[in-house]
């Protein structure tokens, strides 16, 4: 009984976060590749690829703080910020990726900033909900 | 399951079965398909290994370029195929790509976030056999198995052009197994293709499916060496073993021998049944030479070299031998490139410096031919252009094209505008013809003159070798063999027709008499290129050499300028036949015929082909080739030196006698049809 309510619960958030735009499909495809040999693959992708992000973001601050801004730089480093969030589905943040690089193309570093922030704010509302997920 | 994400660590994580690659490859293909990735991003490439594990892939994951190299390098047959990013930190993937297919020649996947068609593109001409977009799916990665199996078809399908005289050989030289094996690797996959040879595919297979053998570059001196070799023992009698030791190159075994003395073999089995390809290839002609040029310009890289060379040749016969090659790889083109490039890397090196003003004037004649390609009906030999597709990843997909083009041009020369009876000539000449496609094709002209069939089955062959040769070899095979071939001579008066062509190129002025010259001396030769075609794959940067030998004892004053085109191409059939010259398989002497026409250096000939060549000049489609064949044809003027002249002009001497005369009027028509071929 529990246990069903439990899993309907987790049915409920895992469907959430896709409805709200947090997830894409993506991830889904992670979720096919987990199977009793992994039975917590996806956990574990998403942990990686927070702990690698994390990195590339902090690379990302300082190259903002630098001036003149390096846009050549900025746009590499979110290319590949962008990759790995299209690799787990982060569709948010995703967005915000793309948005970033946009503004980088243009030379906005006001803009980027912008998006940055509200990159990171996307981000890390993702790692929470999904946190909670995997409990 | 740990990703490994250690920065700068390689995870083997191979087995994901435990399988032994030979033993169940074979049963469960593509099952235990071993697949090396390259990713900077530990987030993906652990993703991309769970992946190809759950298609039952043999996964090794790589964080770095450099590492991924040198894996690839310890362990030349350890990995079936590569998925490499493009954007990473050590190195660009391109830049990787290259390497591989220059070292190893094996298919790459290039994948990227980035769907730009720029960066398609850059994947496409740098040889991918495939470019995925981020996020990859598996079931885009379920399929790759097939970039492995055509690769490998393509080699096999060198092989088997080759004919029964691989399987004679096989049969004969049990001690070659090994080579049989690497040829066999492609066979494994292609299952009763090869099956019926004999048991040794059967211990190549067990081979191959777990070792790919490495691949030796041919490279235009390893290949002279390889024939000097080869003519110092004797045909009949050169064995591997022999033949390694006299060329004594450090690091070549007898198996790399072996099976490039079996396709050298055949293209010289090639050069006596040369005659009967080229009429096939005449209708072609029309259409390839527009294909021809497309592919020619796809070329570019390479071709332009080897073409500046053979730069006399027509670009007609260039844009032939590229349409045809091409024709069909339309799609390609921008894959026959790549194989230029790199083939620029391994053989040109010497022709540039040679060609170096050739070459500039390639890149220009080849940049128009591409346009033509689009258009073209590729007319080609399936067989030519499936070569041309495979190989098109790697070198041997140069050769590929060359080879096609080489059947094809021989189309393209025909344009000539003669009736069937000159398209054989043509064919044959068309070795000698290449000069006149565009430059860029430089290689295939070559071979498009000879043997259209042949080229085909060069290209084929070579591609999938992957060695640089292909590319040229083809077409420098089929100028050579003619001379030897009395049947050829019948085309003979093709030459005329040819030279007509040639003169378009050869527009340019000091170029018409050579041109008349060097289709003259193509027809003689268009027997050898068959033969030459697979020698020519070797041979290409023989021949590079051999253009430039031309040049020197050639008129090649005038022509240089033109030859443009890739002058490899045309030292490579020069160069064999001045080798084999005694022999049909003067592939070189394709090459020479080739600028013996452009050349004039063939007074005798010259004489007469310049007449026809003057006529054809007169038309303006001509022209508009002889425009863009000059870059070429000045290079190609480089070669003819190379090529031994004298056979080239005693072959084209007799024949224009007899086709001087009535081929002189058909020509001048047929020669415009070049018209086709956008200027």
């Amino acid at each position: 009984m529990e246990r069903n309510q439990m899993r309907r619960q987790v049915a409920l958030t895992r469907q959430s976060l896709f409805d709200q735009g947090f997830l894409d499909e993506q991830f889904i495809q992670l979720e096919e590749l987990q199977d009793d040999a992994n039975p917590n693959f996806v956990e574990e992708v998403v942990t990686l690829y927070y702990r690698d992000s994390s990195r590339i973001i902090v690379n990302i601050d300082q190259a903002l703080e630098r001036n003149p801004l390096d846009f050549n730089k900025l746009d590499n480093y979110m290319h590949q910020f962008k990759g790995s969030s299209t690799s787990i589905g982060a569709k948010k943040v995703k967005a915000e990726c793309t948005q970033f690089r946009e503004y980088c193309r243009a030379g906005n570093g006001e803009g980027c900033m912008r998006t940055l922030q509200q990159l990171k704010k996307e981000y890390a509302v993702l790692k929470r909900r999904l946190e909670t997920y995997f409990q | 399951m740990n990703p490994s994400n250690g920065k700068g660590s390689v995870s083997m994580a191979s087995s994901s079965g435990g399988w032994k690659a030979g033993d169940v490859v074979l049963d469960q293909f593509p099952a235990g398909l071993r697949v090396l990735v390259v990713d900077d991003d530990p987030t993906c490439l652990v993703i991309l290994e769970k992946m190809l594990r759950a298609c039952l892939y043999e996964v090794t994951k790589c964080n770095r370029a450099e590492i991924a190299l040198s894996q690839l390098r310890e362990n030349k047959n350890g990995f079936d195929i590569v998925i490499s990013d493009v954007h990473m930190p050590d190195m660009d993937g391109f830049k990787l790509l290259e390497h591989i297919g220059l070292e190893m020649d094996l298919p790459v996947i290039m994948m990227s976030a980035d769907d730009g068609k720029n960066v398609v593109m850059k994947g496409v001409t740098h040889g991918a056999c495939d470019y995925l977009i981020k996020p990859v799916r598996i079931e885009a990665l379920k399929n790759i198995w097939q970039h492995v199996v055509r690769k490998r078809k393509n080699e096999w399908k060198d092989l088997e052009h080759s004919g029964s005289m691989e399987d004679g050989d096989r049969q004969q030289k049990p001690s070659e197994d090994v080579d049989y094996s690497s040829s066999a690797n492609e066979g494994n996959w292609k299952g009763s293709k090869k099956r019926k040879d004999e048991d040794e595919e059967t211990e190549e297979r067990d081979d191959s499916s777990t070792l790919k053998k490495p691949r030796v570059v041919w490279s235009v001196e390893l290949h002279q060496q390889f024939v000097a070799a080869v003519n110092q023992l004797g045909i009949d009698k050169a064995v591997p073993k022999k033949i390694l030791e006299l060329m004594n190159v450090p690091g070549l075994t007898r198996e790399n021998v072996a099976s490039h003395l079996q396709k050298y073999r055949l293209y010289l089995r090639r050069l006596s049944g040369v005659s009967q390809h080229h009429s096939s290839l005449n209708n072609s002609f029309v259409s390839n030479q527009e294909a021809a040029f497309g592919a020619m310009s796809s070329l570019n890289g390479l071709d332009l070299q080897t073409f500046a060379v053979t730069g006399q040749l027509p670009a007609q016969s260039l844009a032939t031998l590229q349409a045809a090659g091409l024709g069909r790889s339309t799609t390609k083109t921008g894959i026959p490139m790549p194989l230029v490039d790199q083939r620029n890397l391994f053989s040109f090196e010497n022709p540039k410096s040679r060609y170096g003003e050739g070459q500039q004037q390639q890149h220009l004649s080849s940049s128009k031919p591409v346009n033509l390609l689009h258009g073209i009906p590729t007319t080609m030999e399936p067989k030519q252009l499936a070569a041309l597709h495979h190989s098109t990843p790697s070198l041997g997909g140069m050769s590929i094209q060359v080879n096609t083009r080489g059947g094809q041009s021989n189309s393209l020369l025909m344009q000539m505008p003669q009736p069937q009876s000159r398209e054989q000539i043509l064919n044959e000449s068309t070795g000698s013809h290449v000069p006149r496609l565009p430059s860029p094709i430089g290689q295939p002209i070559m071979s498009n003159g000879i043997a259209g069939g042949v080229i085909g089955r060069n290209g084929i062959g070579d591609s999938g070798r992957g060695t640089l040769y292909s590319h040229v070899p083809p077409t420098s095979s089929m100028v050579s063999f003619p001379l030897n071939h009395p049947t050829e001579l019948a085309s003979n008066s093709f030459p005329l027709g040819s030279t007509p062509r040639i003169s378009n190129v050869t527009s340019k002025g000091p170029f018409q008499e050579e041109v008349n010259a060097e289709i003259k001396g193509s027809a003689g030769f268009m027997p050898s290129y068959d033969i030459f075609n697979e020698l020519h794959q070797h041979k290409s940067q023989d021949w590079e050499l051999q253009d430039l030998q031309f040049n020197a004892s050639q008129n090649a004053n005038p022509v240089e300028g033109n030859l443009d085109v890739s002058p490899s191409v045309l030292v490579h059939p020069g160069y064999s036949s001045s080798q084999r010259i005694g022999q049909n398989r003067t592939a070189s002497a394709i090459g020479r015929t080739i600028y013996s026409g452009i050349e004039g250096t063939e007074q005798g000939n010259t004489q007469i082909i310049g007449q026809n060549l003057n006529n054809l000049l007169a038309d303006n489609p001509v022209r508009v080739k002889a425009e863009r064949i000059p870059d070429s044809c000045n290079q190609t003027t480089l070669f003819p030196g190379h090529f031994g002249q004298e056979d080239l002009m005693s072959a084209l001497l007799k024949q224009q006698p007899g086709g001087i005369g009535s081929t002189e009027t058909e020509f001048d028509f047929d020669g415009y049809s070049m018209d086709n071929i956008p200027v």
